[in-house]
């Protein structure tokens, strides 16, 4: 056998087991990645977190005056841009990178460079959208930065242009990431795992990654014509120059919506691992499911426009995407009646990812008939740009993703962390966080309903807005409340808390065949895979299978991707041309060339295998 | 363990539910923004059409919820079991019905749903009287060109008659809403929309914008006032006759101020009969003093509040074009004398 050479530059070395912080830094395990893509969303979940509060304190009574107009619009615009692309995001994000390799049977992702360098890249693109508001110039044009509220006529500021950099650098990540799991998903599953035997969270990652391929290529495009408007004097949405500034609106939310199930298929794959645990009877109609989740993604390219139904494009439009979007509403329905399907006859033990899973479907239930609710364009003429429309979207994404998410991270909580949590403080601040949430967003339906538009820093009294608004903000301390409820049982588990057995919760999946935490290199020996449930089947003495393979130290003959600096200096390069492309060119430059070089040293890095 | 949890479940739940009770009768409808109250053809379509779907939505809650709720009480696991459930992964009849159901629900509900859109869209009477509303950061300007007549942020309409309107922008997105009235529609710059409604109440109905459109979305609002057709024809032969012109040395002093180049103020708004004011960057203002409220409907046409408005706008309306453009506001050497402010606002209050 011949040897293959690859050529070596003495200048280029890989970092030989780092500790420290140097192993954060250069580590490639999509283990640790995870964990640092957790940690980060979630610190920015309490940034939105702590935005939101702002929003609400202000709106707690009318007229009043503790948030001037201008910080308040900051304040909505940071916080629907912070958790959506910040939070919730990189938070499902997490869980691709900790779970899919171990629900697959694999040892890594198939780029492991490529994948640090995804969590590095949305690292940099959180310090461009935070540090904003230290340089007092946060973007205040609202999540979906309408034009020409953009334009430079009137948006003079800096604002718009730290959002149109973020967002362009956070796609760089979302692709980066995406593109790597698809290749994962196709190409690293064990042997004899089949598609429709993949688990049902490596189904919708797998489909939350397709759309992510190919929505934000349109946000790309609608930034980068914005930002020639702004920085070279183009004209695709200046109004007074004659442009047509709905353009903005179709190119936004066709990117838009296909986003929204971006953030709320991950939750649903992990819905759909916790409730067949938890019930201990296989998903109800797993192929249904799965054909669910295709659809959805599916059609969620062809309801745009039902953001755009007062935009006056027509009854034969508005007529159009009336009917795309109620249909939306059948596979939707079709996957709560199938983890309806899941309990049914099942043997349920209600553990705190289990409350999470059931609440989930309560919450998720209201959000999608208010969406249906708005699904008529006619009634929705009264609805749009109101708080019934921030009702809506909050018990989607808050009383869906969000509680998804917790969810998960409960669920997985031993695996990661190899710690078991406190069953009752998790129980606790569930209900709290249940009760919080309802509180905070359900009026909203009715303030919304009494005409209370969006948006708005402050309302007259003679409205009759306030008792309803006073209730919300009240809610919303018991949401304070219950994430310091959660952070004190994380942080406290983490550090102190039961060790974790392989499998506490006596699941269905190939992660938890494995010790917890797993080792490096995850599996000992890749599984071979018989059915959907292979775990499961294993334990029960239904397949042929490695019972249960235990982590006897460091596997030498195992080969495991190596440490690397070049995914982070590549990052630090794309940060600084980020800051460059707002204030001056020449530093845009400078990181442009270090992102070269990054790239440059990348490809040719050594493979610096010990053996 | 479970017996608590059923505890718990029970109690927040009776919570919920009385939160909910308390939410529903507490919602009256008597609020000045409120889509249940509705007084035009308009918006009892979209009420009625809101109705349907609400109950046809909570039917399928409480479906899913008796499902949940039994689930989790009946199949919870038995303390001194071992044993796993079956191992159920499907049944075709089930998933087949609940496919076909929800979409036959689904088109039970989109026939009248559509069928409304199509009459609150399409105007009834094409040749009816048309207002052209054009916004404007953070105001609203009502042309009537069948009469001629220009106004800001109050509109005077007959009852019971159908009223068109073409919505356009001058500067960003806004929105118009009045809710009693009719569902929103945007007001786009180079995009034109149209919409229609009618009143069958006479009354104030208030009216809101309703898209961002920068730092004081919030202070955009106006009025609709619906009158008998003798009171709207009144009003209209008054706001078709010229200014008053000044009629004490106050006034007379306030009027020069306000054609002075040193007050600047005729270069934006228009008061007929004036030879020299007929700019149209800020809100007509021939018949200011008939107005009942100042500022796009945030506070009652009032002395004090006018002066206070003319000493400070932008502490009143943040970032506003005035305080922004206006010599007298943004250049601290040319600003206006309180004296100056008094005669300013005695020559508004004449312009009745």
């Amino acid at each position: 056998m011949t040897t293959l050479h690859i050529p070596t530059i003495p200048m280029i070395k890989r970092p030989v087991h780092p500790t420290g912080i140097w192993y954060w830094l250069t580590t490639v395990d999509h283990k640790k990645i995870g964990i640092l893509y957790g940690v980060t969303a979630f610190i920015n979940f309490i940034i939105g977190g702590i935005e939101a509060i702002l929003i609400r304190v202000q709106l707690a009574a009318s007229n009043a005056d503790i948030i001037t107009p201008e910080v308040y619009n900051q304040l909505f615009t940071m916080h629907g841009t912070t958790m959506i692309f910040l939070a919730i995001m990189p938070l499902g994000a997490a869980f691709f990178n900790f779970v899919i390799p171990l629900q697959i049977g694999a040892r890594d992702v198939a780029f492991p460079r490529l994948n640090a360098f995804s969590y590095w890249v949305f690292l940099a693109g959180t310090l461009i959208l935070h540090i904003s508001w230290l340089l007092g110039e946060a973007p205040n044009a609202g999540w979906f930065s309408y034009a020409p509220l953009t334009s430079l006529a009137y948006n003079p500021g800096h604002g718009i242009d730290f959002w149109i950099v973020g967002l362009q650098v956070l796609g760089i990540a979302s692709l980066a990431a995406a593109f790597n799991f698809i290749v994962t998903i196709i190409n690293m599953r064990a042997p004899g795992m089949t598609l429709m035997k993949m688990p049902l969270f490596t189904w919708m990652t797998f489909i939350t990654a397709i759309l992510l391929v190919l929505a934000f290529p349109v946000i790309t495009v609608a930034l980068i014509e914005l930002m020639f408007d702004r920085s070279f004097g183009t004209n695709f949405f200046f109004a007074p120059a004659g442009a047509n500034p709905v353009l903005w609106q179709h190119l936004f939310w066709v990117f838009g919506h296909p986003e929204v199930y971006i953030l709320i298929l991950p939750a649903m794959g992990i819905i759909s691992e916790i409730l067949p645990t938890f019930s201990k009877k296989p998903l109800f109609g797993y192929s249904t499911v799965v054909l669910a989740g295709v659809i959805i993604a599916f059609m969620g390219w062809l309801v745009w426009s039902h953001h755009m139904f007062t935009v006056g494009l027509g009854p034969i439009p508005n007529s159009v995407f009336t009917i795309t979007t109620m249909a939306i509403a059948i596979p939707t329905g079709i996957k709560i009646f199938n983890w309806l399907g899941t309990l049914w006859k099942g043997s349920i033990t209600f553990s705190t990812p289990m409350l999470y899973a059931l609440g989930f479907i309560v919450t998720f239930t209201i959000g999608g008939i208010s969406g249906v609710m708005h699904a008529m364009s006619s009634s929705d003429f009264q609805q749009q740009d109101t708080y019934f429309v921030v009702a809506h979207f909050h018990y989607v994404l808050f009383g869906g993703a969000i509680m998804g998410l917790f969810g998960g991270i409960y669920y997985w909580f031993p695996k990661f962390s190899g710690r078991m949590f406190n069953e009752t403080s998790g129980k606790i601040q569930f209900w709290l966080f249940f009760l919080g949430q309802n509180i905070t967003f359900f009026p909203m339906h009715f303030v919304g309903m009494d005409g209370m538009p969006r948006r708005i820093y402050t309302y007259s009294n003679e409205m009759g807005w306030d008792s309803l608004n006073a209730l919300q903000t009240a809610g919303s301390m018991l949401l304070v409340i219950s994430v310091l409820v959660f952070l004190h049982n994380m942080v406290k588990s983490w550090r102190s808390g039961e060790k974790a057995p392989g499998d506490p919760w006596d699941a269905r999946t190939l992660e938890w065949s494995i010790e917890s935490p797993p080792p490096e290199y995850n599996f000992e020996e890749i599984p071979k895979v018989h059915v959907v449930d292979e775990w499961w089947a294993q334990k029960r003495g239904l397949v042929a299978g490695q019972v249960p393979s235990g982590g006897s130290g460091e596997k030498s003959d195992i080969h495991l991707p190596q440490p690397s600096f070049l995914p982070l200096v590549t990052s630090i390069g794309i940060l600084i041309a980020g800051y460059g492309l707002v204030y001056s060119y020449v530093v845009a430059a400078v990181g442009l060339s270090i992102m070269m070089v990054g790239v440059a040293a990348w490809s040719l890095e050594p493979v610096n295998d010990p053996d | 363990m479970p017996t608590i949890n059923r505890q718990v479940v029970k109690y927040c739940f009776v919570l919920l539910a009385g939160t909910i009770l308390a939410l529903i009768f507490g919602c009256t409808p008597d609020h000045p923004q409120s889509t249940f109250d509705t007084v035009g053809p308009v918006s009892q379509s979209q009420a009625l059409i809101f109705y349907i779907i609400t109950y046809a939505g909570l039917v399928v809650f409480i479906l899913v919820m008796a499902i949940l709720i039994y689930s989790a009480i009946k199949f919870r696991r038995r303390q001194n079991t071992d044993a796993d459930p079956e191992q159920i992964h499907g049944n075709n009849t089930l998933e087949i019905a609940w496919t076909v159901i929800p979409a036959l629900l689904l088109v039970a509900v989109a026939v009248p749903s559509l069928k409304s859109l199509f009459d609150v869209t399409v105007s009834p009477e094409p040749e009816a009287m048309t207002v052209n509303v054009t916004a404007n950061q953070w105001w609203f300007r009502f042309d009537i060109p069948e009469l001629g007549v220009v106004t800001a942020n109050e509109l005077h309409i007959p009852v019971g008659e159908v009223i068109n309107l073409r919505l356009n922008s001058r500067d960003v997105i806004h929105s118009f809403w009045v809710p009693k009235l009719a569902g929103k529609f945007d007001m786009i710059p180079n995009n034109e929309n149209t919409m229609w409604f009618q009143s069958d109440e006479e009354g104030i109905f208030y009216g809101q914008c309703a898209e961002f459109c920068g730092e004081s979305h919030a202070l955009m609002r106006f009025k609709v006032i619906v009158e008998s057709r003798k009171e709207f024809d009144n009003w209209v032969q008054e706001q078709l006759t010229d200014a008053n012109k000044p009629s004490d040395p106050l006034t007379q002093q306030g009027h020069d101020l306000f054609m002075s180049s040193e007050g600047g103020c005729y270069a934006c708004h228009t008061i007929r009969g004036s030879k020299k004011a007929y700019g149209e960057v800020g809100p007509e203002l021939t018949h200011f003093s008939s107005r009942k409220h100042l500022a796009a409907g945030i506070m009652d046409n009032t002395h004090e509040n006018l002066i206070s408005w003319l000493t400070d706008p932008d502490s009143i309306k943040p970032g506003n074009i005035m305080a922004k453009n206006a010599a007298v506001y943004n250049d601290s050497e040319k600003s206006l004398s309180d004296p100056e402010i008094s005669a300013l606002a005695a020559y508004l209050r004449s312009l009745e």
